[in-house]
C-alpha cells in the first residue's frame, strides 16, 4: 500500500478496499519502524491522525468525499498547525504550539486529508542539506544501502526523504531559493514550486517574504497536481496572494506535448556542469523530443548574478522577519535575563543556530547605513534584470529545462564548514525565486546510484503546463517509481 | 570585500545577537566570504534599472474597516514565557 | 545677543478607525490589556498584514484638507528596532513614498496676522503598544492593545518662530482632524502626540543652528512650556559659548525639566527597506474624489461663514469655529436663540468657564445647545435678567430641571416689565430718598451721576422683590430724575 500514489490511494478508499484508518495505521507504523534511519519527522501526531482518519471514513461513507478525504500526508514543519507543535526546525520554537492554522493547513483539513505529522527541515528554511535543523540532520534514503549517510537536500529535506522512503505519499514543502526542487532532486521525488503568490503564505513561517512560496512534493506529477488543487488560490489574509482563477491541475495532465518549445539556458549548460549530470539531463530532453517537443538554446545573461543578488535580498528580508523572535510573547527565552538587552541578545544567541545567525547578520549589514545602496538596492536592480531575462526567454519558448542541482546528494558534513560552497548548491534554482516564476524538479536518472532531477521552468502561472510536461515524461520513464533500498 | 571585527560587533548589536570573541573570528571569515560572493553584483550595469521589490507587478488590496477578531488572550498567553495580569513581562524598561 | 527661534513639529495623529491598520482587531480605548491584540498584532509566526481601507481614506481626507498632493502609489517600509512594545521588531511605516505630499496650513496669531506653515509630508504608520512601568517584581508589563492602531505622522517645515506659533499650529491641526472626524482629538488618551524640533540662530542669520527634538508632548500647555524651557536651555548654552548637541530629549511637564534620551551618535540605524509583505497602494481619482466628497466644512471655511451668517467679529468667529464640537454647539444654540452675539458671549463666558472648572469637554456638557438657545430667547425678550439667566444656567447645568421656562417659573425669575407698575415703584422709592435725589440733580460729572444712579437700583430691586426689569427701571429713573 505504501508504494501507491495519492491518486491510487484515493481510488482505493473510494472503492472501499481500504479504510483511511487502515491506511493511516499502516503509514504510522512505517514511520515508527523506519524513520529512525532518516529522522525525517520532527513531530508525529498519531492520535490526531487516527481521529482525523475516522472522521474521514465517516465522510466517505456519507458520500462527502474529496479526492483527499482520508489520504495520509505530512506537513513541512514551517506551516502552523493549530494545537500541534510547529518548530520551523529551530530551538527558538521547540515548544511553540500555535493556536491558529496556516491557510495551507486549513485547506488540507477542509479537503479531509489526514496529516501524520510535521517533517524536518533546515532551521527557518535556511539551508540546502537539512543539516541546520535543531532536531538533527535528515538522512537521504538513497545511499544508505551502501552505508553512506547522504544529505536529502534542503530546506524541505524531511518532506523529500519521507516521500522517497514511502513514509507518506505526499508532503507539503516551501521553496525560497530551491528548497523544494533541490531536495526533490536529491531524493528522487517530484516537487513543484508554484508562481509567487499562487499559494497563500499566511501561517507559513517567513524566511524571505518576497521569495518564499509554498509548494508540493510527491512521487508523481499527478499527485503534485492533486496537492496544488488544494493549496492554490487567493487568500484574503495574504496581501501578496493573487486573486486569479485556479484551474483543475489534473485536467490537463494528458495533453500531448507535440509542439512544446523547450529552451535550454546556455548559462546552465556551461563547462562547470559535470559531464555525468549533463548526460542525464540531455537524455531526459531526448525523451521530450521523442514526445514531439522542439529544443533550442536560449540565454539568461544575468543568471550568473542570481546567487549574489539572492544572498543580499533573502538575508535582508530574513533579518527583519526574524526580529519577532525576541523571547517576549512566545518561543524560547533565555534563563534569568538581567536586563532587556540581555533578554534579547541571549535569547537570540541561544535560540538561533549558526546559519540563521549568519544570515541575520549578513542581512543586517546589507541594510545598514552606508551599505544599503551598494548591496540591497543594487541587488533589487539586478533582480529586475534577472526577471527580464525570463520574460524574454518565454517570448521564444514554452518551458526552460536544466539540471535541478549541480550534483547528486553529497555526504553529510561535506559542506557544512563552508557556507559559500553550500550556497552554490542552488545555482540552478535561485534565479527562479528572484523572478517569481514556477518550476518543478522531476526524477530524471541516476549517477552512481543516486537520483538526479530535471528542472522544468515555466512562465508565470503556467503550473498546469509544467505538471502536464512532467506527467507525460513520467508516462514514458520510471525514474520516479524507483525505490531506495 | 572584508568586514571588520568592529562592523561585526556593531551589526550584532543592531540584530540583538550576542557574539563572543571566538564567534567574531569565525564570522569575520564566513561573512567576508559571503560578501565576496555578493560583490559580483558590482559588475552589473544597472543604470536606469528600477529596483524590484516584488516578483509580481500587482497592487495592494485594501480591507474593509470591520472588526473580525475576538479576544483570544488566554490562548495566546498560554504559550508566552512570562505574563501577569494579562501583560507580557520583560525586564524593567528604562525610558 | 538676539536669537531667532526655529521650530518644526512632528505630530502623531491616531486615526479613528474601528480596526487596526493591518488587522481586524478593535482599536477601542480602555479594554483589558492584550484583549485586542490578535495573532497579527502579536507578530505570531507566519502572520501577515492586510491594510485597512479606512486608514487610507482618512489619510487622503487629511491631505485634501491641508492642500497637499496625494501620492498615487504609496509604499510601506519597515523601520527596524527592538523594543518590547514593538512586536515584529520593526514598525511598518512610510519613508520614500508617503501618502500625503507637501501642503500647508494657515494659522491666526494674537496680533491679528495670519501665517502659513508648510507641511513637509504626512505618512501612514502603525502605533506601538504600551509599556507599563509599574513594578511587577522588577519587571515591566507590556500591553499590545494599541499596537497596530493607525497613525498619520504629520511633519512640518521649520516654519514656526515662537511657542505661540507652534501652539497655534497644533491647535489648528487639532481642529482640522477633529472637524474631519478622522481623530477623536483626545490628547489625554494619546490621540495626538507632538514632537518638537527646536533650534536657535543669531537674529537675521540664514544658517540654521543644531536642533534638538523634544518627544511625546501630549497637551498644548506642556508643549508651550517645553518650548520655553528648551529655548532657554539652548540660549544659556549658546551665550556661554557652548554648542548644542543634536539629541532627543524628554520633557517632564510636572517638574518643568528635560533630559537627554539619546544623542545623534547613539541614534539607531533603522535599516529601512520596502516591506515585502505589502504591495504598493494605488490611490486613483475615484478614491480621491470619494474622499473629497466626505470632507465636512473645515475650520477656515466655517470661520468665514460664522462672520457672514451670524455677524460675529473675527475674534469670536475664530474661537467658535476652531473646535468642531464647540462650533456645532454654538450653531445649535444660535439657531434656537436668534441672538448670535449674545450666544457667543455666553459660550465664551459662563459655558467655557464651567467646562474648564469641571475639566470637561464640549462633548461632556450637561446642557445642550438647544437649552442654551431657549435661555437666550428669554434674555432677549426681557423675560429674565442676566442675573436671572445665571440661575437658569445653573439649574440646567446641575440637571435640576431641563426646561428653561419651567425653571423660570419655579424660581420666580420672571421680570416685571409692566411700565405702570415699575413707575409706581420708582415714585415710591424716590419719595423716600429726597437727599439723594437732590444730590444727583446737582451733580455735573456724568461719571459720578452714573454711579449715583446705581444707588437707586438696590432699593428698586428690593421693592420689586428682584423681579423688576433693570433695563426698564433704568430708563424710568433717568426720565424721572432728569425731568
Amino acid at each position: 500500500m505504501h508504494n501507491k500514489s495519492v491518486a491510487e490511494l484515493s481510488r482505493e478508499l473510494d472503492s472501499g478496499k481500504v479504510s483511511s484508518v487502515e491506511l493511516t495505521q499502516d503509514f504510522l507504523s512505517r514511520i515508527k519502524q523506519e524513520d529512525s534511519k532518516y529522522n525525517s519527522f520532527i513531530t508525529v501526531t498519531e492520535e490526531q491522525a487516527l481521529a482525523d482518519a475516522r472522521s474521514a471514513d465517516e465522510q466517505r461513507a456519507a458520500g462527502n468525499a474529496t479526492p483527499w478525504t482520508g489520504v495520509p500526508f505530512a506537513h513541512k514543519d514551517i506551516f502552523c498547525t493549530n494545537g500541534v507543535r510547529t518548530t520551523c526546525g529551530s530551538k527558538m520554537l521547540e515548544n511553540f504550539v500555535p493556536p491558529y492554522d496556516a491557510t495551507v493547513t486549513e485547506n488540507f483539513r477542509k479537503a479531509g486529508a489526514v496529516s501524520l505529522g510535521k517533517t524536518n527541515m533546515d532551521e527557518f528554511a535556511m539551508g540546502s542539506s537539512n543539516e541546520s535543523s535543531h532536531f538533527g540532520a535528515v538522512t537521504n534514503p538513497w545511499g544508505l544501502s551502501k552505508g553512506e549517510k547522504r544529505v536529502p537536500g534542503g530546506s524541505s529535506g524531511g518532506s523529500a526523504a519521507a516521500v522517497a522512503a514511502r513514509l507518506v505519499p505526499a508532503a507539503t514543502a516551501t521553496d525560497t531559493g530551491g528548497s523544494i526542487r533541490q531536495p526533490a532532486a536529491l531524493c528522487g521525488v517530484t516537487g513543484l514550486k508554484p508562481t509567487y503568490g499562487r499559494v497563500s503564505r499566511y501561517g507559513m513561517i517567513a524566511f524571505a517574504s518576497s521569495l518564499d512560496q509554498g509548494g508540493t512534493m510527491a512521487r508523481t506529477a499527478e499527485d503534485n497536481a492533486l496537492m496544488l488543487n488544494v493549496m492554490a488560490g487567493f487568500d484574503p489574509k495574504d496581501s501578496t496572494s493573487l486573486d486569479r482563477a485556479v484551474p483543475d491541475y489534473t485536467a490537463t495532465l494528458n495533453e500531448p506535448l507535440k509542439g512544446l518549445r523547450i529552451g535550454l539556458p546556455k548559462e546552465y549548460f556551461s563547462d562547470q556542469l559535470s559531464p555525468a549530470m549533463e548526460e542525464q539531463v540531455r537524455a531526459a530532453i531526448r525523451e521530450y523530443e521523442k514526445l514531439g517537443a522542439t529544443v533550442k538554446e536560449v540565454s539568461l545573461p544575468n543568471a550568473k548574478l542570481a546567487i549574489a543578488a539572492y544572498y543580499v535580498i533573502a538575508p535582508a528580508e530574513a533579518s527583519a522577519n526574524l526580529s519577532r523572535f525576541d523571547g517576549v510573547r512566545y518561543g524560547y527565552r533565555c534563563e534569568e535575563p538581567k536586563d532587556l538587552l540581555d533578554l534579547y541578545t541571549r535569547t537570540r544567541a541561544e535560540g538561533f543556530g549558526t546559519e540563521v545567525k549568519r544570515r541575520i547578520l549578513v542581512g543586517t549589514y546589507a541594510l545598514s547605513a552606508g551599505y544599503f545602496d551598494a548591496y540591497y538596492l543594487k541587488a533589487q536592480k539586478v533582480r529586475r534584470l534577472i526577471q527580464q531575462d525570463f520574460i524574454n526567454a518565454f517570448k521564444e519558448v514554452d518551458v526552460l529545462m536544466s539540471p535541478t542541482s549541480p550534483s547528486p546528494a553529497f555526504i553529510q558534513g561535506e559542506k557544512t564548514n563552508d557556507p559559500v560552497t553550500m550556497y552554490l548548491e542552488d545555482i540552478f534554482t535561485i534565479a527562479i525565486n528572484l523572478a517569481g516564476v514556477p518550476a518543478m524538479s522531476v526524477p530524471a536518472g541516476f549517477i552512481d546510484g543516486l537520483p538526479v532531477g530535471l528542472q522544468i521552468i515555466g512562465d508565470y502561472f503556467s503550473e498546469a503546463r509544467l505538471l502536464n510536461a512532467a506527467h507525460q515524461f513520467q508516462q514514458v520513464t520510471d525514474w520516479h517509481q524507483r525505490e531506495p533500498q | 570585500m572584508t568586514i571588520s571585527r568592529e562592523d561585526i560587533e556593531k551589526v550584532a548589536v543592531l540584530a540583538r545577537i550576542r557574539v563572543d570573541e571566538e564567534q567574531v573570528s569565525a564570522l569575520e571569515k564566513d561573512l567576508g566570504n559571503i560578501l565576496d560572493l555578493v560583490d559580483q553584483l558590482s559588475a552589473a550595469d544597472t543604470d536606469s534599472v528600477e529596483p524590484m521589490a516584488h516578483p509580481l507587478d500587482a497592487v495592494q488590496r485594501l480591507r474593509a474597516d470591520e472588526v473580525t477578531e475576538t479576544d483570544q488572550r488566554a490562548a495566546f498567553q498560554a504559550i508566552a514565557p512570562a505574563t501577569e495580569n494579562g501583560l507580557y513581562l520583560v525586564p524593567r524598561v528604562i525610558e | 545677543m538676539q536669537w531667532d527661534i526655529v521650530i518644526g513639529l512632528e505630530i502623531h495623529v491616531q486615526l479613528a478607525t474601528k480596526t487596526k491598520i493591518f488587522s481586524g482587531s478593535s482599536t477601542a480605548y480602555g479594554a483589558e490589556p492584550n484583549t485586542q491584540a490578535n495573532a497579527v498584532d502579536l507578530a505570531m509566526p507566519g502572520t501577515l498584514p492586510v491594510p485597512n481601507e479606512q486608514a487610507f481614506r482618512y489619510a487622503v481626507m487629511f491631505g485634501l484638507a491641508v492642500n497637499s498632493e496625494i501620492e498615487r502609489r504609496s509604499v510601506f517600509e519597515r523601520k527596524n528596532y527592538f523594543y518590547p512594545d514593538l512586536p515584529k521588531g520593526y514598525q511598518t511605516t512610510q519613508l520614500e513614498r508617503p501618502i500625503v505630499g507637501p501642503g500647508y496650513v494657515d494659522i491666526d496669531l494674537a496680533n491679528g496676522e495670519s501665517k502659513r506653515v508648510r507641511i513637509h509630508h504626512a505618512h501612514l504608520e502603525e502605533d506601538a503598544g504600551k509599556s507599563l512601568h509599574e513594578d511587577f517584581h522588577g519587571m515591566t508589563g507590556v500591553d499590545l492593545n494599541r499596537a497596530g492602531t493607525p497613525l498619520i505622522e504629520v511633519v512640518t517645515e521649520p516654519d514656526m518662530n515662537s511657542a505661540e506659533e507652534a501652539v497655534a499650529f497644533a491647535k489648528k491641526l487639532h481642529s482640522i482632524v477633529t472637524s474631519l472626524g478622522i481623530c477623536d482629538g483626545d490628547m489625554s488618551q494619546g490621540s495626538m502626540r507632538f514632537d518638537v524640533n527646536i533650534s536657535l540662530k543669531p537674529k537675521g542669520s540664514d544658517t540654521l543652528g543644531t536642533r534638538t527634538e523634544t518627544k511625546n508632548l501630549n497637551s498644548f500647555r506642556f508643549m508651550e512650556q517645553a518650548i520655553a524651557h528648551e529655548v532657554e536651555r539652548q540660549m544659556d548654552i549658546l551665550e556661554d559659548g557652548g554648542v548644542i548637541e543634536q539629541e532627543t530629549r524628554l520633557y517632564n511637564g510636572d517638574r518643568d525639566e528635560s533630559r537627554s534620551m539619546r544623542t545623534k551618535e547613539e541614534a539607531n540605524d533603522y535599516r529601512y527597506f520596502p516591506c515585502p509583505d505589502l504591495l504598493p497602494v494605488e490611490i486613483d481619482d475615484t478614491f480621491i474624489e470619494d474622499a473629497r466628497s466626505r470632507l465636512p466644512e473645515l475650520p477656515d471655511a466655517r470661520k468665514t461663514r460664522f462672520k457672514d451668517q451670524y455677524g460675529l467679529n473675527d475674534y469670536d468667529a475664530g474661537l467658535l469655529s476652531g473646535d468642531a464640537k464647540l462650533a456645532s454647539f454654538f450653531e445649535e444654540a444660535a439657531s434656537h436663540g436668534k441672538d448670535a452675539k449674545l450666544t457667543a458671549n455666553w459660550i465664551q463666558g459662563e459655558f467655557s468657564a464651567r467646562l474648564n472648572a469641571e475639566e470637561k469637554t464640549v462633548a461632556d456638557s450637561p446642557i445642550t445647545g438647544a437649552q442654551l438657545g431657549d435661555m437666550i430667547i428669554r434674555i432677549s425678550d426681557n423675560t429674565i435678567s442676566s442675573a436671572g439667566a445665571k440661575k437658569v444656567f445653573d439649574a440646567l447645568w446641575t440637571g435640576e430641571n431641563d426646561n428653561v421656562d419651567a425653571i423660570i417659573d419655579a424660581k420666580g425669575l420672571k421680570q416685571v416689565s409692566d411700565t405702570g407698575a415699575l413707575e409706581k415703584m420708582v415714585d415710591e422709592v424716590l419719595a423716600g430718598m429726597p437727599d439723594q435725589v437732590a444730590q444727583f440733580q446737582n451733580e455735573e460729572d456724568p461719571k459720578k451721576r452714573k454711579k449715583m444712579l446705581g444707588g437707586f437700583m438696590g432699593p428698586l430691586m428690593k421693592a420689586s422683590k428682584g423681579q423688576g426689569n433693570p433695563k426698564l427701571f433704568n430708563e424710568i429713573l433717568l426720565k424721572k430724575l432728569e425731568g
